[in-house]
């Protein structure tokens, strides 16, 4: 198949193809939790608060190995142009386990047995990417509340656009339809070694371009490293839980 | 690194390299490196690395005083509730005077608040104990509830605060490092005030000369306290543990 040119060939933002969009944090936007930030990428915003290690209930399920990492992920109602139904929904049980294995991987909750972390995510306002806009949000939340962590997880969605591969995409992106359609990659690197605590696929890709797009989205992920640590360590001058 | 120069560092981020340090509280090796395990102040003595949180929640440590409440009497002893993972055990035996073992009520009954010294903690939970001077039941005066990571500064340099605030009150207050805070006085003014001057040292923790302003804030109270403090504060944090 000789390859043919894309249909995208300018991102309707302006963007260039590997540029992430306008990004602002907020480390202890909730002062009465143990810990908590707030994530904005572009018009996607992200809440996310830590609450324990505390003891863990029904008793029966308490692990008295190491302590359990619980993550509630969910879409304020207006977040959305169209009301979202508040409550669990399958999509939102979905994100809130794979958020919880992602973050599972770098928490290190062995010196609370039958304890619990609760991280709860909220998006006040989506326009795509809210998944890896959430882990970035809870990562710094969980530094904040003090729990212990090999390292850092900072997210990214990519996305193949007809054929270009492009970085954090916004709704726009998403639904575009001509061609080979949209396809979205997110994708969540641990900082330290690099490796890859999530990667959802929706859509169709090709292996090639799907190399092409886990390479894109660790450059990026980079970039949003270094503004997660620089807000973490700005807070601490600031006052630190208030 | 900070405006002090202290240097903060995030999970996994790299504090030193090479193989003669060691490694201690919250940071672990990998490879060459030592890295962090918490967000916080890095500490380097002689050889030995460690990270100190500055926020989060509160974390027990041997030697530490905390205020509590009873949660529930056993047989053998009380449980002692103080914004732990874990509920304190306070055994019959740490109680420093006789009580008969059917009638643990009587001494200390449900709701009830202590002040008690951590004398272990282990990972199923953290024991208690009140036999030293200073330590005990809480009768009358009210307690109010601070972010633990502000606890030094409201204690300050050698309780250099907590004397301040004392002899412009006359107060008695105790400080618990789980950041509840005890206040005792002859008229409920008196407590409110000390309330109000612990909550502006809390709000207030990160400025530099904070024994200045509040001996001001005091002054604009209507109180006077009675003691110069001579050492001025440096702004450096004691930190507890």
């Amino acid at each position: 198949m000789a390859k043919k040119e894309s249909l995208y060939k300018k991102r309707s933002d302006g963007r260039k193809f590997d540029e992430i969009r306008e990004i602002k944090v907020k480390v202890g936007i909730v002062p009465s939790a143990d810990g908590s930030a707030m994530f904005q990428t572009g018009k996607t915003q992200a809440i996310a608060v830590v609450r324990g290690p505390r003891t863990f209930h029904p008793q029966h399920m308490q692990n008295p190995e190491k302590g359990m990492l619980r993550v509630n992920y969910g879409m304020m109602p207006f977040s959305v142009w169209d009301r979202i139904r508040p409550g669990p929904s399958r999509r939102s049980e979905e994100i809130s386990k794979v958020s919880e294995w992602a973050l599972s991987s770098v928490v290190d909750l062995s010196g609370f047995p039958n304890a619990v972390v609760d991280v709860f995510i909220q998006i006040p306002q989506a326009d795509a990417g809210t998944r890896v806009a959430g882990l970035n949000a809870a990562a710094m939340a969980l530094a904040h509340a003090g729990i212990p962590m090999k390292e850092m997880i900072s997210a990214i969605s990519v996305g193949k656009i007809d054929k270009t591969i492009v970085v954090d995409v916004n709704k726009e992106e998403e639904d575009f339809k001509e061609g080979e359609g949209s396809t979205d990659i997110p994708i969540a690197v641990t900082s330290r070694t690099g490796d890859i605590a999530l990667l959802q696929l929706d859509g169709k890709i090709s292996p090639e371009e799907l190399k092409e797009a886990i390479k894109a989205g660790k450059e990026a992920c980079k970039e949003i490293l270094k503004i997660q640590t620089k807000a973490l360590k700005d807070s601490s001058n600031g006052g630190s839980n208030e | 690194m900070d405006k002090e120069g202290r240097q903060i560092v995030v999970p996994g981020e790299t504090i030193v390299k090479g193989n003669e340090f060691l490694p201690g509280d919250n940071v672990y090796r990998d490879g060459e490196e030592v890295v962090s395990k918490r967000f916080g102040i890095v500490e380097i003595s002689e050889k030995h690395v460690r990270v100190i949180p500055v926020s989060g929640a509160y974390y027990p440590r041997r030697g530490n005083t905390i205020i509590g409440t009873v949660v529930d009497v056993t047989f053998n002893g009380w449980l002692i509730e103080f914004g732990g993972v874990q509920n304190a055990f306070l055994p019959v035996a740490e109680v420093p005077r006789y009580i008969n073992k059917n009638e643990l009520r009587e001494y200390l009954d449900f709701g009830e608040s202590v002040i008690v010294k951590v004398w272990d903690v282990k990972s199923r939970g953290v024991d208690v104990s009140m036999k030293m001077r200073g330590y005990g039941k809480l009768e009358g005066g009210l307690i109010i509830s601070v972010n633990p990571n502000k606890v030094p500064r409201i204690i300050g340099k050698e309780g250099s605060m907590v004397k301040l605030i004392k002899s412009a009150t006359r107060c008695e207050i105790t400080v618990g490092q789980n950041g509840k805070v005890w206040i005792s006085g002859n008229s409920v003014e008196e407590e409110l005030a000390t309330k109000k001057i612990i909550e502006f040292i809390v709000e207030n923790a990160t400025i530099n000369g904070l024994t200045e302003k509040v001996e001001k804030y005091i002054k604009s109270l209507g109180m006077k306290s009675e003691i110069e403090i001579i050492e001025k504060n440096t702004g450096e944090d004691e930190q507890d543990g």
